[in-house]
């Protein structure tokens, strides 16, 4: 029996996705559960696997041609079965080419067979008809949180919406903040030289170039607008010494040297921060509409910069993790991020966040807020900086940490209070212990 | 052969001589012979009293108008499945459980209503059984083929051709293994002798020595299969190979089966078991009530000739009337009482009531365990 | 605590409720001068004699049936199968007369006997030496079912099922009478139908029983390292079941993968898996499945029979199946 290839949906945001690549070709045979293809997301780029046994028949979709969730990208069949009904031109359904290089093909004629088979099927889309596949945790938590199911993307297989789906729902779907890459903050060093050579040279005799949008592109465009209007920002800014703090990472990686192990400043900030969060649960905190949601555990967000955008990966009770369990966790995630390897559960549901940009030389800077959370850090470099200090200048490793706050959540001392403890336990690191 | 037990083959240990026949069980120590002039089977008179007699003869009828009444009962529907009768039988019953002790076990198959009634089961609850009423033997669970009564060690019908086989051979692991000194009577029909589990049984009954009496209720078929079609050799033939003494015995004579049995027994209490023996018996009705008297695999003729002439309650009618020991008063008034017994229990069994709903889950188990779940039809949910 | 075999702490439970009740008597094939064929019975003949340690002849039939008439007058045999393999040729006496005399007598003849021996696969034994036979008696009611994982368990749940009142099978890991555990000297009684949860995971429940339990640890600490935390629900005793400790778990983890050594088809997982959609089902987020023996009688050839028994890897990918990780390239 033919089984039809379809756009899955393979991250619970994913509306649409881009065929990277085919990794069988028409004509080859395939099985049950065998990856047919790459399919970019919104987030990460995924594989999808074949739902049913026979030859790869036909390949609807181009490389580089993108498709909604649901529509048909190919057809699996007998090797002499007719598919002629399937195959006609239904994958152009809402797909578009690639919007590649001119010189890519035209979207293959749909084959011989196509020509038998006489008006195209009628469209096939998860949300068509009255049936949505969900899993009954999924359907008892939508119907517990008033959503519509119709509206959730199933992220299970062929569509089914599951646990995750709603509680992605739930939250206001994945995280997104501005700022570069993060990992590291080996402040106090030089800022990244690399930094400018790493650039794109212009093709010669180009004047300018329109790039299409890459699937996280286009979310990340979507939220931060989504982000930045609606929601009411305002900036609290502390300069912290870092003096012990650089101390104690010292003494720390010595310790650890044994163990192959190296904890960087970033690690130490990321700990003081979650620790600090979760003394004041006040300023770890999501506007939810028409309510504001304290959360008692600390998931924290973490900004990656990857190739074409940044992606934050959550370390989830961070509260309750240790330096070197954070340090290994982030180290671990970033990297998946930067290969688009992360699974959906790994980059939602974080309940604030933090962008370091101290590694690219940045001062400070201010981030905007990942919705529906309350606040996020931005933090830039640790610098020597003179400051007065009992009437004598001195030189000290300063740090410079500007909080955004949605002022629906988070007003100014409830930040600034957050902000002391923080700056407390950066500035004396035994304070985190305490 | 009828008037005679005799041993199967040379070798045989079987029938011994006793020299001091016993009416057992409530029916006291025997009596003098009341004529012993009086011709045909006089001698086997010899050690039963008068009352002994009347009292074999009561119950033979009892099981009669019992399985009678089951007839009836079952031909309006009062009783349903299978229900097999041992019409024509009664001579093996009271001949084979009579000479008893009440603490000796006896287990059969599914013939085994009036089997349960010599071993002393309530006629009463019996029938209730075959009703399926709560007050039945087995509580209404059972029916016709699982009558059980423990407290009269009437161990039960079983339904699987042969398995109470090793069912008594069990029970009797149990009395030698706590030296008691009862003897288990261990019934089957003949098609019973070519199931593997009485070979089994049979085997382990003689390394063990086992106080068990197998007894073969010989009547010629098994369901619709005459007995020399599926055998290739004799039923008494079967223990030899284990070492079993085995004997043949008349089982429509039930004062030759009597004998027998109450001499076997207590060869058995004092040198140990097993013992095998073949009643030759013949059924006066079919298999079960679904199967018609005669059927396909015997004539009328057959049945109808041996109905007359092998008759356990009429021989042992004719040989009380030939020693002047009955009248034909006392016959009359002797079958008035079976059938009244007989109709007391049907009586008894119309009125009882049906088993509880409730007791659907009874006696699955004995002890219902503290933790967890012992039932999956969603009623321990 | 004294740390001891699988195969000695069965020994000891026999010894000592032995020693506790005279009613107790232990028989089967080369149970006695032999030892046992897996010497789960060693010394007793001589601690006992051969009254109550008694070698039957091969006749799986007569001598189950034996233990059950000897039950039914009110002793507490001891059934041992040289394996359960064998005891298909005695389920007539097991389930036509054991599993259903208290019931067709209305109550009036129980039965307190244990049919115990090894059960399940064990190495390039075939088709016929090598199976689990665990829902055959399972199925039956009247019949209680145990299986015991550790030697702690097999201790604990021998002395209850001899105690037990009702016919209970008692199913050995026959690869697991070397396998040592902390075992307590003495009393020591795991009652009947209590789950033990192995480990304490939260993501997925790893339900199974008997030898498995040792497969679902594996798995379990695979899955941590990918962090995964997993519930292994070790059942002990399939009848009774313990279904609040099953139901506990999926409530909390949302999802169940049932593993076992025997066939799918009427399997143990399969009786959980109904019981999870029926009184779970609104905590479920994917479907249950099963990890099992593959569907064909056990080949003799190792590799074959590597591929037919269920093994760590299967497990983890019906975790990740459950878990919606397919899609990710590290979930596969």
């Amino acid at each position: 029996m033919a089984t039809k290839v379809h756009m899955e949906a393979l991250s619970p945001t994913m509306e649409e996705g881009q065929l990277v690549r085919w990794l069988k070709a028409e004509g080859d045979a395939v099985s049950n559960g065998e990856i047919l293809a790459e399919i970019e997301t919104d987030k990460a780029t995924m594989e999808l696997v074949a739902r049913g046994d026979g030859v790869l028949r036909k390949v609807l979709l181009r490389e580089g041609g993108t498709a909604p969730v649901g529509a048909v990208i190919g057809v699996i069949a007998g090797a002499d079965e007719d598919i002629g009904g399937m195959a006609a031109g239904e994958g152009g359904e809402g797909a578009t080419g690639a919007a590649g290089p001119p010189e890519a093909e035209a979207p293959e004629p749909a084959g011989a067979e196509a020509g038998e088979g006489a008006a195209p099927g009628p469209p096939e889309s998860p949300q068509e008809g009255a049936r949505v596949k969900a899993s009954p945790l999924a359907r008892r938590l939508a119907e517990e949180a008033n959503l519509d199911l119709r509206s959730l993307h199933g992220s299970g297989p062929g569509g089914r919406v599951v646990k995750r789906d709603v509680e992605d729902a739930k939250v206001g779907g994945f995280a997104s903040v501005t700022g570069g890459p993060a990992h590291g903050g080996t402040a106090g060093s030089a800022p990244a030289p690399a930094v400018a050579a790493a650039g794109t040279p212009a093709p010669p005799g180009v004047d300018f170039e329109d790039l299409a949008l890459s699937q996280m592109r286009k979310t990340i465009a979507r939220r931060l607008v989504e982000s930045m209007s609606p929601v009411p920002h305002f900036f609290l800014r502390v300069s912290v010494d870092m003096t012990r703090t650089v101390e104690a990472r010292k003494r720390v990686n010595a310790l650890l040297e044994r163990d192959g192990e190296r904890i960087s400043l970033n690690d130490f900030i990321l700990k003081a921060t979650a620790q600090a969060l979760a003394r004041h649960p006040e300023t770890n905190s999501h506007w939810n509409g028409d309510s504001v949601r304290r959360h008692y555990r600390v998931h924290l967000g973490v900004a990656v910069a990857v190739e074409d955008g940044l992606i934050t990966p959550v370390v989830r009770d961070a509260h309750l993790k240790g330096l070197v369990r954070i340090s290994r966790e982030v180290r671990e995630l970033a990297t998946r991020g930067q290969e688009k390897r992360l699974r959906p559960e790994e980059y939602t549901g974080s309940t604030f966040s933090v962008s370091n940009l101290g590694m690219f030389g940045i001062h400070e800077f201010t981030a905007v807020i990942n919705p529906p959370e309350g606040g996020i850090l931005a933090v830039g470099g640790v610098e020597d900086t003179p400051v007065v200090e009992g009437g004598q200048v001195v030189v000290k490793p300063m740090m410079k940490v500007t909080m955004s706050c949605d002022h629906r959540v988070i007003d100014g001392a409830t930040g600034a209070r957050f902000l002391q403890t923080l700056k407390a336990m950066l500035e004396e690191p035994g304070a985190i212990l305490v | 052969m009828r008037g005679e037990a005799r041993a199967a083959d040379a070798k045989s240990e079987g029938a011994p001589q006793t020299d001091r026949p016993n009416g057992a069980r409530k029916r006291g120590k025997a009596g003098g012979p009341k004529d012993p002039e009086s011709g045909v089977g006089a001698d086997l008179l010899q050690g039963f009293s008068r009352n002994d007699l009347l009292g074999i003869l009561g119950r033979m009828l009892l099981y009669r108008r019992f399985e009678e009444k089951a007839e009836e009962a079952y031909a309006i529907g009062k009783i349903g499945g299978f229900c097999h009768l041992h019409i024509g039988q009664e001579g093996a019953a009271e001949g084979c459980i009579g000479p008893l002790r009440a603490n000796d076990y006896v287990i059969s198959g599914y013939r085994e209503h009036t089997q349960a009634l010599a071993k002393g089961v309530d006629s009463r609850l019996v029938m209730a059984e075959l009703f399926g009423r709560s007050a039945g033997a087995s509580a209404g669970k059972g029916g016709s083929m699982h009558i059980f009564g423990a407290e009269q060690g009437f161990m039960g019908g079983h339904g699987i051709v042969g398995a109470q086989t090793a069912l008594a051979a069990g029970m009797g692991w149990a009395i030698h293994y706590r030296g008691e000194d009862r003897v288990v009577v261990c019934f089957m029909g003949d098609a019973a002798v070519n199931q593997g589990a009485l070979h089994e049984s049979l085997n382990m009954a003689a390394i063990w020595k086992l106080p068990v009496i197998y007894v073969v209720e010989n009547n010629e078929y098994g369901m619709g299969t005459a007995f020399h079609r599926i055998s290739a050799t004799e039923i008494k033939d079967r223990s030899g190979a284990y070492g079993i003494p085995a004997t043949v015995v008349d089982g429509q004579d039930v004062l030759v089966t009597w004998r027998h049995f109450e001499a076997l027994a207590e060869d058995v209490r004092r040198r140990g078991g097993p013992r095998f023996v073949e009643v030759r018996t013949y059924r006066f009705r079919g298999h079960s009530m679904s199967d018609p008297v005669s059927g396909t695999y015997r004539s009328r003729e057959e049945v109808a000739e041996r109905t007359e002439q092998a008759d356990p309650i009429k021989i042992l009618r004719d040989r009380l009337f030939g020693a002047e020991l009955l009248t034909q008063e006392e016959l009359e008034s002797l079958d008035r009482e079976a059938r009244r017994q007989a109709d007391g229990a049907v009586e008894f069994a119309e009125a009882a009531p049906l088993p509880e709903p409730s007791t659907l889950y009874s006696h699955v188990y004995s002890q219902i365990n503290e933790h967890g779940r012992l039932f999956f039809d969603g009623r321990d949910r | 605590m004294a740390e001891i075999t699988y195969r000695e702490a069965l020994n000891q439970a026999l010894a000592e409720e032995m020693e506790r009740d005279d009613s107790v008597f232990l028989m089967g094939e080369e149970v006695a001068e032999y030892d046992g064929a897996y010497k789960v019975s060693k010394g007793l003949l001589d601690r006992f004699g051969d009254r109550r340690v008694v070698d039957s002849p091969i006749s799986e039939l007569g001598f189950t049936g034996l233990g059950v008439g000897a039950a039914m007058v009110g002793l507490r045999p001891v059934i041992e199968f040289m394996t359960f393999n064998f005891s298909i040729l005695a389920l007539d006496q097991v389930i036509n007369s054991a599993a259903k005399m208290l019931y067709m007598s209305g109550g009036q003849i129980n039965l307190p006997i244990v049919f115990r021996g090894p059960n399940g696969a064990a190495l390039q034994l075939a088709g016929q030496h090598s199976q689990a036979c665990e829902v055959w008696y399972a199925h039956a009611p009247g019949i209680k079912v145990v299986s015991p994982g550790t030697p702690a368990d097999a201790k604990g749940l021998m002395k209850a099922a001899i105690r037990d009142n009702d016919p209970v099978v008692v199913l050995e890991g026959e690869l697991l009478y070397n396998v040592r555990g902390e075992v307590p000297e003495g009393e020591h009684i795991v009652p009947l139908g209590l789950a033990d949860l192995k480990r304490e995971g939260g993501d997925v429940s790893i339900i199974t029983h008997g030898k498995m339990i040792h497969l679902a640890l594996q798995a379990a600490t695979k899955l941590a390292k990918e962090g995964i935390e997993t519930d292994v629900l070790d059942l002990r005793s399939l009848r009774p079941l313990d279904a609040d400790a099953i139901l506990a778990s999926v409530r909390r983890t949302n999802r169940a993968v049932y593993l076992e050594e025997g066939w799918p088809f009427g399997g143990v997982g399969a009786q959980v898996a109904a019981m999870i959609q029926e009184e779970a089902f609104d905590h479920l987020d994917a479907p249950v499945l099963r990890v099992t023996q593959a569907d064909v009688p056990m080949p003799y050839a190792k590799n074959l029979e590597q591929l037919a028994k269920p093994g760590v890897q299967r497990v983890v990918d019906a975790c990740h199946r459950v878990l919606y990780r397919n899609h990710s390239r590290k979930g596969s």
